[in-house]
């Protein structure tokens, strides 16, 4: 899983019948720090999270689980809103 | 899910038989402002995209929850064609 910040929301209104409900999020990973690290991506949301949000989201044919037993095609979903994270200085 | 723009059709004759009658498209990924980036891909279009719309692309074995694409040989599927896209940074 990696951590990212939701930077926006996606309209779309033709989509595959299995996304029909969902909500679609703009992230932005990012490093530690807070940092933007990496490319944007979108994910759909499980948790009922909102753009300025740090989120944790899940990559690859495990993004689809929290659907269960509806299988949505996606790669990504938010599983988690992160409130707070510490870790040592490296 | 990626960002992307159709920017051209891809056609093959001889193909895997699973992917006969399928539609294969060209497409450049974006960043939310509609930046180019990256190298373009061939994606199978699930929902019937055209030429220049932004779509919603999927991939990895995900791309074969897609409909129709159960048991398919993609890794890449065009799931979605995006309306508006609002970004806040």
């Amino acid at each position: 899983m990696q951590l990212a910040r939701v930077i926006g929301e996606v309209v779309a209104t033709v989509k595959d019948a299995n996304l029909i409900g969902t909500t679609l999020l703009v992230l932005q990973p990012i490093a530690s720090s807070g940092e933007a690290a990496g490319r944007t991506l979108v994910a759909l949301d499980s948790v009922g999270a909102g753009v300025g949000e740090n989120v944790f989201f899940v990559r690859g044919r495990e993004a689809a689980f929290p659907f269960y037993p509806s299988e949505p095609p996606t790669d990504a979903t938010v599983v988690g809103i992160v409130d707070q994270w510490d870790m040592e200085k490296p | 899910m990626i960002l992307a723009k159709i920017v051209g059709t891809v056609v093959a004759t001889r193909k895997d038989e699973r992917l006969v009658s399928n539609k294969l498209m060209i497409a450049r990924p974006v960043d939310p402002r509609g930046k180019a980036e990256g190298t373009y891909l061939v994606a199978v279009d699930t929902v019937d995209a055209g030429f220049g719309d932004t779509v919603l692309i999927v991939s990895g074995s995900s791309a074969r929850m897609a409909s129709g694409m159960k048991d398919c040989p993609v890794d890449a599927a065009i799931v979605g064609i995006v309306d508006t896209i609002q970004v806040k940074d």
